[in-house]
């Protein structure tokens, strides 16, 4: 068990190996009840969150739901979020464990609307099914018709007899859901998804396998490739920003940063031979210092090590000879295209 | 499950010494610990290691961890099957997956390590 955000939770179960391939070939289940929530309602619940967030909270329906980042004024990241739209006056917020009070106050901070903020992570815990066969699994235990529930999309109505938000979103470069149940409920429900996956040989997955996932997928971790130092348009979010929403906390430093050029972005990269690249280490171009990995690891379902870091922007291409300092030895490694692992749909 | 004939470190490594040379290896315990193993990088042989000091490092999927030496001397021998079959470390960690040899040079340290009864113990104490 390691301590993350205050919780203790497993790195892996069985192994993080045997985890992530159950993911990928069939269907895993995650604990991850240590996730905030922050709720905001009120008549103009729309525009603080609009205004607190990168993208296009107008643009959202009742039941759809979308990733987006919240920013500080100088353009860094406080937290990367997931924005559910429960009503016209209702959001959902799934935040990280352990922005989630920082989190709550920076949007406090900005609350110059009619709107209530109410951090509730307490009142859920939430569990993850996640691989191809996480439909077939999570289908036995609830009656809401999952195939209606288009991707980024969610509903309410039950899991298990009780009641849930089911979410079909994730974490891992799966198709999958996650689920938001009472905490009194969570250990039961844990145990009927397992029950429910077993003929799909259903896998129950740590914290070391969540890593592996969503880094095949270069989805982003909070205090590796993103953190205040770090602007979504350095981090490969761009996407995520949509400037002709009008105003948004950060926006003016974006634009600043927009109009100077970007001195660096985040890039994704093989190793050539068998060491690995771990966050920390320094990465070398031509013999000169240039920049620094993010996360590295094994990519179990692609045979291969792979990693992502930050280099100057002119050389945050693919094809690129890169070297990165493992134990004091420079090690080669190629810029990649990514996501180094997209799903077949 | 923790052979008799071995010495223990609290950094979870063992030694078995015959006629003057150690055999070293990591402990089931650490092998639990650290899970899937992918990649180990170890000295050459005739590099002199010290009782305590890096001797190499082992990779699981999630982390590095440093090997610590249970005795001093020279290496004069690596395990050839572990550079393409890591994993072996999962699943015979007191015998074929054994790290390296080495040339004892101060057979006297051999007391400061662990019995197989007290390591059982150090590491029910630990969790």
């Amino acid at each position: 068990m390691v301590e993350f955000g205050g919780w203790e939770m497993p790195v892996h179960y069985s192994g993080i190996l045997s985890e992530h391939m159950a993911v990928r070939k069939s269907v895993g289940v995650f604990d991850i009840g240590h996730m905030g929530k922050i709720e905001i309602r009120g008549p103009q619940a729309a525009q603080l969150t609009d205004f607190v967030t990168t993208n296009a909270v107008h643009k959202l329906q009742t039941g759809q739901a979308h990733y987006t980042g919240l920013l500080y004024e100088h353009g860094g990241f406080v937290d990367d979020i997931l924005v559910h739209k429960v009503s016209d006056r209702g959001f959902f917020l799934c935040v990280n464990a352990s922005n989630q009070e920082k989190d709550f106050e920076h949007i406090r901070a900005h609350n110059r609307f009619d709107a209530a903020v109410e951090l509730t992570s307490s009142r859920y815990s939430q569990i993850a099914i996640q691989g191809p066969q996480a439909r077939a699994t999570l289908q036995k235990l609830t009656p809401v018709d999952l195939g209606a529930v288009k991707y980024y999309w969610f509903t309410d109505g039950e899991v298990a007899g009780v009641p849930a938000r089911i979410a079909h979103t994730g974490y891992t470069g799966e198709d999958g859901f996650e689920i938001y149940i009472p905490p009194a409920e969570s250990e039961r429900i844990w145990a009927r998804v397992l029950e429910a996956g077993t003929g799909f040989g259903i896998k129950p997955c740590g914290l070391g396998a969540r890593n592996t996932l969503r880094l095949e997928a270069k989805m982003v971790l909070y205090g590796h490739e993103i953190d205040a130092s770090i602007s979504p348009l350095e981090a490969d979010l761009a996407w995520l920003v949509k400037f002709d929403k009008g105003e948004f906390v950060g926006r003016e430093a974006l634009l600043r940063q927009k109009e100077a050029g970007l001195r660096r972005k985040l890039t994704g990269f093989e190793m050539t031979g068998r060491p690995i690249a771990r966050d920390g280490y320094e990465v070398y171009v031509n013999g000169v210092a240039a920049g620094w990995v993010t996360s590295g690891s094994p990519a179990p379902a692609l045979n291969k090590n792979i990693g992502l870091c930050y280099l100057p922007v002119e050389l945050a291409r693919p094809g690129l000879a890169i070297q990165v300092i493992v134990r004091g030895q420079p090690t080669d490694a190629m810029t990649v295209e990514t996501p180094f692992y997209k799903r077949a749909k | 499950m923790y052979p008799e004939n071995f010495r223990y470190t609290k950094e979870h490594e063992w030694v078995l010494v015959e006629g003057g040379t150690g055999t070293i290896g990591i402990t089931d315990h650490a092998q639990q610990e650290l899970g899937d193993i992918v990649y180990v990088d170890l000295p050459k042989p005739g590099t002199r290691v010290e009782q305590g000091r890096s001797l190499g490092s082992v990779e699981s999927v999630k982390a590095v961890s440093d090997i610590y030496s249970p005795v001093s001397g020279e290496v004069s021998e690596i395990n050839p099957a572990l550079a393409d079959a890591p994993e072996k470390l999962n699943e015979d960690p007191h015998g074929a997956a054994w790290l390296v040899k080495i040339k004892l040079s101060a057979p006297g340290e051999l007391p400061d390590l662990m019995s197989a009864a007290d390591y059982q113990n150090y590491i029910g104490a630990e969790k």
